[in-house]
């Protein structure tokens, strides 16, 4: 992705640099995510992707590079006031005990809040209209660790849409989840940035079902982005062997012409192979 | 009403259950507080019907009994309600910073660290100093504790579950030097600690709760004002800082509380432990975890409990007055391995 079009894109990072302790994971990444669409970000294990999102959602600082919101670091910036732009899921949320459903969702209007200044019928419309579209209503007043792990996670997403920002960032929300959950789950979120106009991006581990619903995918590998573009132009045969050192075959979708990958499976090794006749004499 | 579907009804009713009951919780609460008050004055070594003792609270001029309700009694039991609100609201704030239910100011050291400071003062000051010290002693001991756990559970960021390590730590550290002064110490300094360690409100006078107000009226506003700073931290780091919330200043700030309330209880009443630990817990049971609920209502369960087991020790040996410590203790220890117990229980 060319870096001038970071000028045009809400967040930004530039040649960012990141990492734990000593270790470096992000070496050099420069990104612009796409406005009102649905950004995936791929890659082998320890690739640098929830590294790269952290460092985007401000729980990381980076040791080099920025990160822009609005034109503005975002490391620099009140995290409060960020907080009303830009929303975050972690990586396997766990709610405290007892904690009710709508509880929880409520949360999400602790950036707009203030001790002598809340807007209480704001605050009600905000929980009730993301209740609404995630389809957790029915369960508003059930403790949050009493419901299946799909049901949570649309909870904790209701969170983060009462939180009302354009932008969103989700670090791998459909892991550990069936498959039925995950596509109920991604439906949901690309209805999102397609009838709401909101800005998302993912971490998700499976390719398929990131090549499915991401309007635009990011690859990653050793801390740095490979490629980036539409399913349509990066999610091929040898970009998945680049990245994920994955053979597999591409082949498209009959239905929606998305790609699709079908990994190339290997003849076993132990195979009795058919007794070789004995070379003619 | 009747077309909306069953579970939307279901809904609309559960709503208003918790606010209700979360209203009815705090005035029965209240309401057993005063009489438990009222009981407390009437009952002692001296026989006081309740009819005089009101009479001696209202008109103390013309009552014979005047001074055993106003100088012996009244302030002692008001330092029992404001220490074991203390004690109460510091274990709360404590719970939820750490997001572990077991946390208490005992577990991160604060107590112990004012029982070293209290018995270094007993052993090696009280020559020097009237023991009107020993508060400023123990409450200074206390943030020390707190500081040096704060100092080493830093590593860029403070992670609760390392405070938690370096408090359990600290306070075993802490708690050798104490046993070591004891026993070196000479008998009567070792008898004086000793009680002290346990817990008691014995001959407490009315500038010990003069001396312990000021840290409740001004910690608790504070920690109230951030109630919703401390619910967001039980979501967890991430969590809370997506929704906005400076990590490292709220902790630092709603610990400070904590410390505060816990240092001042225990200068003023000695180590009573378990208060931190269990009050918070009953009363997460009665309003749900919501610190603008919780607080309340730990505050009053805590008042209760040192309350009672200052009645008990004051009345049930009699002529005998048992440090308070001794029951709450007695109280706190099954209690603290039933948490246990159920808290292995749910995470298997």
């Amino acid at each position: 992705m060319p870096l001038s079009s970071a000028l045009h894109a809400r967040l930004a990072a530039e040649h960012l640099c990141a990492g734990y302790e000593s270790r470096r994971v992000l070496n050099d990444v420069s990104l612009a995510v796409a406005e009102g669409q649905l950004t995936v970000l791929l890659g082998p294990n320890g690739s640098g992707k929830s590294t790269l999102l952290k460092t985007l959602a401000r729980t990381l600082t980076p040791s080099a590079g920025h990160v822009y919101l609005d034109g503005k670091d975002i490391h620099h910036r009140n995290t409060r006031e960020v907080a009303t732009q830009l929303g975050i899921l972690p990586q396997g949320p766990v709610a405290p005990e007892s904690l009710s459903v709508k509880q929880l969702v409520s949360m999400g209007r602790f950036p707009h809040q203030r001790l002598w200044r809340r807007n209480a019928g704001e605050d009600a419309e905000a929980v009730r209209e993301a209740m609404a579209f995630t389809d957790v209503t029915d369960f508003a007043d059930q403790s949050v660790d009493t419901l299946s792990g799909g049901q949570r996670q649309r909870c904790w997403i209701a969170m983060v849409l009462a939180q009302q920002t354009d932008l969103m960032l989700l670090d791998e929300p459909t892991t550990f989840l069936d498959l039925k959950v995950q596509v109920d789950l991604l439906e949901l979120l690309s209805r999102l940035a397609h009838e709401r106009g909101r800005t998302l991006l993912l971490v998700l581990h499976d390719l398929n079902l990131a090549a499915a619903y991401a309007d635009q995918l990011v690859m990653m590998r050793d801390g740095h982005i490979v490629t980036s573009g539409t399913p349509n132009e990066v999610f091929t045969d040898h970009n998945l062997k680049r990245v994920f050192e994955l053979d597999a075959n591409v082949i498209l979708d009959p239905e929606n012409s998305r790609p699709l990958c079908i990994p190339r499976t290997r003849p076993a090794r132990n195979v009795k192979q058919p007794a070789r006749a004995p070379a003619a004499l | 009403m009747t077309s909306l579907p069953l579970s939307t009804r279901l809904a609309h009713r559960l709503n208003t259950v918790p606010l209700e009951r979360h209203w009815t919780v705090m005035g029965l609460l209240s309401i057993c507080l005063m009489a438990s008050i009222g009981l407390s004055l009437s009952l002692g070594s001296f026989p006081t019907p309740p009819g005089q003792v009101v009479h001696a609270l209202a008109a103390p001029a013309e009552s014979d009994i005047a001074f055993i309700v106003w100088e012996l009694r009244l302030p002692r039991i008001l330092l029992a309600v404001l220490v074991g609100s203390a004690l109460a609201v510091a274990g709360a704030i404590l719970q939820g910073i750490v997001r572990n239910p077991l946390a208490s100011p005992d577990v991160i050291g604060i107590t112990s660290g004012a029982a070293m400071a209290s018995v270094i003062f007993l052993a090696l000051l009280s020559t020097q100093l009237s023991i009107g010290w020993l508060p400023l002693a123990a409450l200074s001991g206390a943030l020390f504790a707190a500081l040096l756990v704060f100092l080493f559970a830093w590593k860029g960021s403070v992670s609760p579950t390392r405070m938690v390590l370096v408090g359990i730590g600290l306070s075993a550290a802490m708690g050798a030097v104490t046993t070591l002064l004891i026993v070196i110490s000479d008998d009567s300094a070792a008898m004086t600690a000793y009680v002290w360690l346990t817990g008691s409100l014995y001959a407490a006078q009315w500038h010990d709760v003069v001396g312990m107000l000021p840290w409740l009226v001004l910690a608790l506003p504070l920690c109230l004002g951030h109630a919703r700073h401390l619910d967001t931290l039980a979501l967890g780091d991430a969590v809370a800082q997506g929704l906005g919330v400076n990590l490292l200043r709220s902790r630092l700030l709603l610990l400070a509380c904590s410390v505060a309330l816990a240092g001042a209880a225990v200068a003023f009443a000695g180590g009573l432990s378990f208060v931190g630990l269990m009050a918070p817990h009953m009363a997460a049971k009665l309003v749900g975890r919501q610190f603008a609920r919780l607080a309340p209502a730990s505050a009053l369960i805590g008042a209760l409990i040192v309350l009672y087991a200052d009645l008990l020790g004051r009345v049930a040996f009699l002529p005998r007055d048992l440090p308070a410590g001794i029951f709450v203790s007695g109280i706190g220890a099954p209690c603290f391995v039933y948490l246990l117990y159920r808290t292995r229980h749910r995470r298997d």
